[in-house]
């Protein structure tokens, strides 16, 4: 049996000692291959008696058997490390940067009109538009400023070339063009925002010619003061996101409201910037009032039956002071810069789950 | 305007501080818009009283001056002439701010003596423009009395005037309110006549037009020279310069009463007679005045012309200003006062078409008292006699004022029905009554027979300063801003139902949907002007005549914009010229096709300037493909029947790359969105360097989604069966569209194909000059069982017929 023994070592040290695949192979070949020198063994099995061929049978089994379960553990050893020598070469450098990618960012002032739109929409406002050029009765006549007033001058309105009609079209300075549109084609109630672009000739550090308002319109059977009042002050605590808002309304007059206010919310101007929320100062926020009859009665509506309230706000302006933005040109400059310093993520979609931005 | 405490005190009774005043003002709606405290800027300065007065030992011109002062005896060093012994004037310390100086006083020697404070002049405490000396005060003052009190000064009131309101530009209008408002008691404010001794030998007349009624009184040997100081004082306190006696009493009244006056130097005046017309075309152009500003004016025929010498002169601009020739000076004697009253409209335009802004002017066009014209003449009177002496003829008076306001049928719980608020009717009422308004029972009560509440109506009359007041919703605002809108209730808007699927419509939902998913894709928005350049919106389809602004701001924001993309393209030309050419901008926004309300597009356009810092990678910065493929992402986000686009090519506007610009569109008139490489000659008109990328979409052009009852989706019904593809090569001509190869082999049989891709588009060697080859992968979805062999060639024979139709041939 000792030429057995000599057998085994000797291929258990060629199983040990392939250092490869290939070699592994080769002495997987040389040992159990058809030709090999363990199948040679078995095959001298055949002329053995059968006393012989029982133990020494057994015996040669149990070398292939031994020899097999080598290689194949000599195989798996040899692929882990052929497979490790394989990443080990396939190393990327990972702190190399990704790809370039552009980061989009929505502009705060549609951010601040979309949440606007979302805080009105839950009170049950819809959101009602007009055109950009307006003609003098929607803009001006039909919100009760008689002709050539010293109000209509003060609105500095953008104007059109007069037509040989003598018609001359302008811009409108505010969107209550848009409260006279829905009134006029539509029977109370009526529960709408108007959203949309503003126009008026100033172009300083405080105002740009271009600009965004909101304005709202209630008008019902009993509608009063009372609700405005509500509808303003329960607006602003939700649009700043914080219960630490204070509001004052005080007397003004505009020709198309009767009372009209003005509202004013408290911040602390110290400092240089103006925080809302706290402070002792008071900031004008915008301004409202209720529906002069006039107004109503050029849409068509009868003011002993119907009234209701109207409100406007300056939508840059409220982006400005919620957000910090300090000089309303820079909203239109398009400066790449301050759109991703100011800009909002796509997915800050005002909602009432997670909130306004 | 501005006032003072003690103007007001004149007319209101009361003990209100300044910061009282001025918070009863705002909530009453006078909005307050500075107080200007003299007491805060002079708070250091006191009065002193100069002991000596000694030659300085190093310098001639200045004096060394023992001084008795709040802080005791100081020594001060002082240059002025008039420093003397006895002296009673006014001292700043060291450390005070010396505001006509604009600086801080500190301690340091004077040619080698040490000046422990300064003596002051007019000037230096900004109490006059200019001075020769240190101050001169009465010698009663005591030392240390304040500045502010030892020259009179207080504090400065400035408030916004809302148009309604000319009442509020008399002080007795304000006292009216505030007095109303609980500040004070107002004093009696009423005129008492004056008799007259003689009739003018100056008469009126009015052409009924230009002038609805002028009053005139003569007065005879007047004194005219210096107003006395309490005079002096109230006009410049609020920043008014005296002039003389008499022209102080009408800038006086114009304060006091919101009613402008006129005197006119009787002696100056040609013929018997004063009368008022519209301004005159002559053989030579307008007629002129020079006015008392010294300035000549054009008089148009839509001017009031007061005129003497039987109409021919003009000696004054009525309502707005006096003529040269007829002002009083020191030498006057006999005056004429004018109290007109002038319709607001013309006094505007009049006002802007001179461009003199006169307190008179102000106050006519915003419409004064029709009460006033003639209680105006009486109250000058009054004090002409007082301060010029004199002898009053009767008045004058020609034409008609206005009608007082009517009466106002009112029922006191109308105030909670508007306001909300809970308030007595009798409270209402007495408010209404402080404020100068009559409340009478009805006259007609058959009139008011069919009003439920007919027993609590009352007749309010606005008085004729009240011109502003025409309805019962006006009285409830000055029942309600009286009685405080802090008292205003806070009421809950009552529910209203939801609307079933979101308040927005679809269009504003798509251009909300486009705003975040562009901001997804990585383009940042801007929002710009909906201005450009005529010019520039030329290039862009657009300045149409209808759209050119007559006053625009500026020569480059003349014009409506046509399209977003210039102000886009411009913006990104900004950007590269600050450094960061890379651009990824949108907009959403709108355009402008004519000045009809349809006429005005909402648009949202994108632009891709790719300058991005290279990479290590080399990935591409994106091209004209990633803009089509942003746009295509964009439009199946809108919900746009993206599979049923025709990619229009070449048909793009002329702002386009003519090569490299499509239209994607339902039909050749449905064109919903263009896109490509914006043409170089236009980049070049816009100065910014190219290639700029972009699109834009119509949003109208997209159609309406369908309303349907139920948001269910259709079953989800996957084939079992494999998917196989087939890869096939054309040859077509290199101008043909490879668009319309995939239409065709997608097309060759709609059952089983469910898709064609080009994988490949090749031009040279083995390809024909002017041919290309187009690589197609065909996708094949086997519906009820396996395909055969058979059955695949034959589908493979009608992709190969349908491209053919479409000029490809298989390559072999």
């Amino acid at each position: 049996m000792t030429d057995l023994n000599t057998l085994e070592s000797d291929v258990l040290a060629q199983v040990a000692g392939a250092a490869d695949l290939q070699a592994l192979d080769a002495v997987r070949v040389a040992a159990v291959g058809k030709t090999g020198s363990i199948s040679g063994l078995l095959k001298t099995l055949g002329a053995m008696s059968p006393e012989e061929r029982k133990d020494r049978g057994a015996a040669i089994n149990a070398l292939r058997d031994k020899v097999a379960t080598a290689i194949t553990e000599r195989k798996a050893a040899l692929e882990t490390a052929e497979l490790d020598a394989r990443l080990a070469s396939e190393t990327l450098d990972l702190s190399l940067p990704a790809p370039h990618r552009r980061k989009g960012s929505v502009h705060p002032t549609m951010q601040t009109m979309d949440e606007v739109i979302a805080i009105f929409a839950e009170m049950g406002f819809a959101v009602a538009e007009g055109p950009d050029i307006e003609d003098d009765f929607h803009n001006f006549t039909a919100l009760n400023f008689p002709e050539k007033h010293p109000a209509r001058e003060m609105h500095d309105t953008f104007f059109f070339n007069t037509k040989e009609t003598g018609e001359r079209m302008l811009l409108r300075t505010h969107t209550s063009p848009v409260q006279v549109r829905t009134m006029v084609s539509q029977k109370p109630p009526i529960r709408i925002i108007a959203p949309g672009r503003t126009y008026r000739v100033d172009n300083d550090a405080t105002h740009t010619p271009v600009f965004h308002q909101v304005e709202g319109l209630v008008i019902d059977k009993a509608i009063h003061m009372g609700h405005l009042k509500w509808t303003l002050e329960t607006f602003l605590a939700r649009f700043f996101e914080t219960d630490a808002v204070t509001t004052q309304f005080r007397p003004h007059h505009f020709p198309f409201t009767e009372p009209s206010a003005e509202m004013d919310v408290q911040c602390d101007r110290s400092g240089g910037e103006i925080k809302i929320g706290q402070g002792t100062s008071w900031l004008e926020i915008l301004g409202c009032g209720m529906v002069h009859p006039n107004v109503l009665r050029a849409c068509g509506i009868d003011p002993d039956e119907y009234q209701g309230f109207a409100f406007g706000m300056g939508v840059d302006r409220l982006g400005m002071l919620k957000y910090g933005m300090p000089d309303l040109r820079d909203m239109w400059s398009s400066d790449v810069r301050w759109l991703s310093h100011y800009g909002f993520s796509a997915f800050a979609a005002p909602n009432p789950a997670s909130g306004l931005s | 305007m501005k006032f003072t405490l003690s103007w007001l005190k004149d007319h209101l009774e009361t003990t209100a501080t300044v910061p009282e005043i001025v918070a009863a003002m705002t909530m009453a709606g006078l909005e307050v818009e500075h107080v200007i405290d003299p007491a805060t800027k002079l708070a250091p300065f006191t009065v002193c009283k100069i002991v000596e007065a000694a030659r300085h030992p190093n310098a001639d011109r200045l004096q060394v001056c023992q001084v008795d002062t709040v802080d005791g005896r100081k020594e001060i060093v002082c240059g002025a002439p008039n420093a003397r012994p006895g002296l009673t004037t006014i001292y700043a310390p060291i450390g005070a701010y010396v505001p006509g100086l604009d600086v801080t006083l500190v301690e340091k020697p004077v040619r080698g003596v040490v000046s422990n404070g300064m003596l002051c002049s007019a000037a230096e405490l900004e109490y006059a423009t200019e001075s020769d000396g240190i101050m001169e005060l009465p010698d009663a003052l005591p030392v240390g009395t304040s500045a502010v009190d030892a020259l009179g000064l207080e504090a400065v009131i400035d408030f916004e005037v809302t148009p309604n309101r000319p009442d509020w530009l008399g002080v007795v209008g304000i006292a009216r309110d505030l007095a109303a408002a609980g500040v004070g008691k107002l004093k009696d404010v009423s005129i008492a006549p004056i008799a007259g001794t003689f009739d003018s030998p100056i008469t009126v007349t009015v052409d009924g037009e230009a002038c609805p009624v002028f009053a005139g009184r003569f007065i005879r040997g007047v004194k005219n020279g210096s107003s006395p100081k309490w005079l002096q004082d109230r006009l410049t306190a609020i920043g008014l310069r005296p002039i003389n006696a008499l022209v102080d009493i009408t800038n006086l009244i114009s304060y006091d009463r919101a009613r402008p006056l006129h005197v006119y130097d009787a002696a100056k005046l040609s013929g018997g007679v004063i009368s008022t017309r519209l301004g005159r075309h002559g053989v030579n152009g307008d007629e002129h005045l020079i006015a008392l500003d010294g300035k000549t004016y054009e008089l148009t025929p839509e001017m009031c012309v007061i005129a003497d010498a039987e109409g021919e002169r003009p000696i004054g601009l009525g309502g707005v200003m006096g003529g040269e020739s007829t002002g009083c000076s020191d030498e006057t004697t006999d005056v004429f006062v004018e109290s007109a009253w002038f319709e607001p409209i013309r006094i505007a335009q009049t006002g802007r078409a001179t461009g003199i802004a006169s307190d008179a002017q102000y106050r006519f066009a915003r419409t004064v008292d029709t009460g006033s014209v003639v209680p105006g003449i009486e109250l000058a009177t009054k004090l002409i006699l007082e301060l010029c002496g004199g002898e009053p003829s009767n008045i004058v008076v020609a034409g008609e004022a206005p009608a007082a306001p009517g009466a106002i049928l009112f029922d006191p719980a109308y105030v909670g029905q508007l306001s909300g608020l809970e308030i007595e009717p009798e409270r209402s009422l007495a408010i209404l009554r402080d404020l100068g308004f009559t409340v009478e029972p009805p006259k007609d009560v058959s009139a008011t027979a069919f009003v439920t509440h007919a027993e609590s109506l009352v007749c309010v009359t606005p008085p004729t300063f009240r011109r502003d007041v025409d309805g019962k919703a006006d009285l409830v605002e000055e029942v309600a801003r009286i009685a405080g809108y802090g008292a205003l209730p806070s009421t809950p808007l009552p529910e209203a139902a939801r609307a079933v699927g979101g308040i927005l419509t679809a269009k504003q939902a798509r251009a909300r949907t486009a705003r975040r998913a562009l901001a997804a894709a990585g383009y940042a928005e801007a929002v710009t002007f909906s201005f450009t350049s005529g010019k520039t919106a030329q290039l862009f389809g657009g300045g149409q005549p209808e759209l050119m602004l007559a006053n625009p701001i500026a020569a480059e924001l003349d014009c409506m914009r046509p399209s977003l993309l210039p102000n886009l393209i411009d913006a990104a030309g900004r950007n590269a010229r600050r450094g960061f050419p890379d651009a990824a901008l949108f907009e959403v926004g709108p355009t402008f096709h004519g000045d009809r309300p349809n006429d005005q597009r909402t648009v949202v356009a994108a632009i891709l300037a790719p300058k991005a810092p290279r990479g290590w990678d080399k990935a591409a910065q994106g091209d004209v493909f990633t803009v089509k493929a942003d746009l295509l992402a964009l439009l199946e986000e809108l919900g746009a029947p993206v599979a049923s686009l025709q990619t229009a090519q070449g048909s793009a506007s002329s702002w386009w790359h003519p090569g490299r610009s499509a239209r994607l569109q339902l039909g050749p008139k449905a064109v919903m969105a263009e896109f490509g490489e914006i043409h170089p000659a236009v980049l070049k008109a816009l100065d910014v360097a190219g290639p700029v990328y972009g699109f834009e979409i119509t949003l109208e052009a997209i159609p309406e989604p369908k309303k349907k009852a139920v948001k269910t989706k259709p079953a989800f019904s996957p084939s079992v069966l494999m998917p196989l593809t087939r890869d096939f090569a054309f040859v077509v001509e290199k101008s043909k569209a490879a668009g319309d190869l995939v239409k065709a082999a997608a097309g060759a049989d709609k059952a089983l194909i469910t898709a064609a891709r080009v994988f490949d588009v090749y031009e040279g060697p083995g390809v024909p000059e002017g041919f290309k080859s187009v690589a197609l992968e065909v996708v094949v979805q086997p519906r009820d069982a396996t395909l055969t062999d058979a059955e695949i060639e034959a589908l493979s024979a009608k992709v190969v017929a349908a491209a053919e139709k479409a000029g490809g041939k298989l390559r072999s």
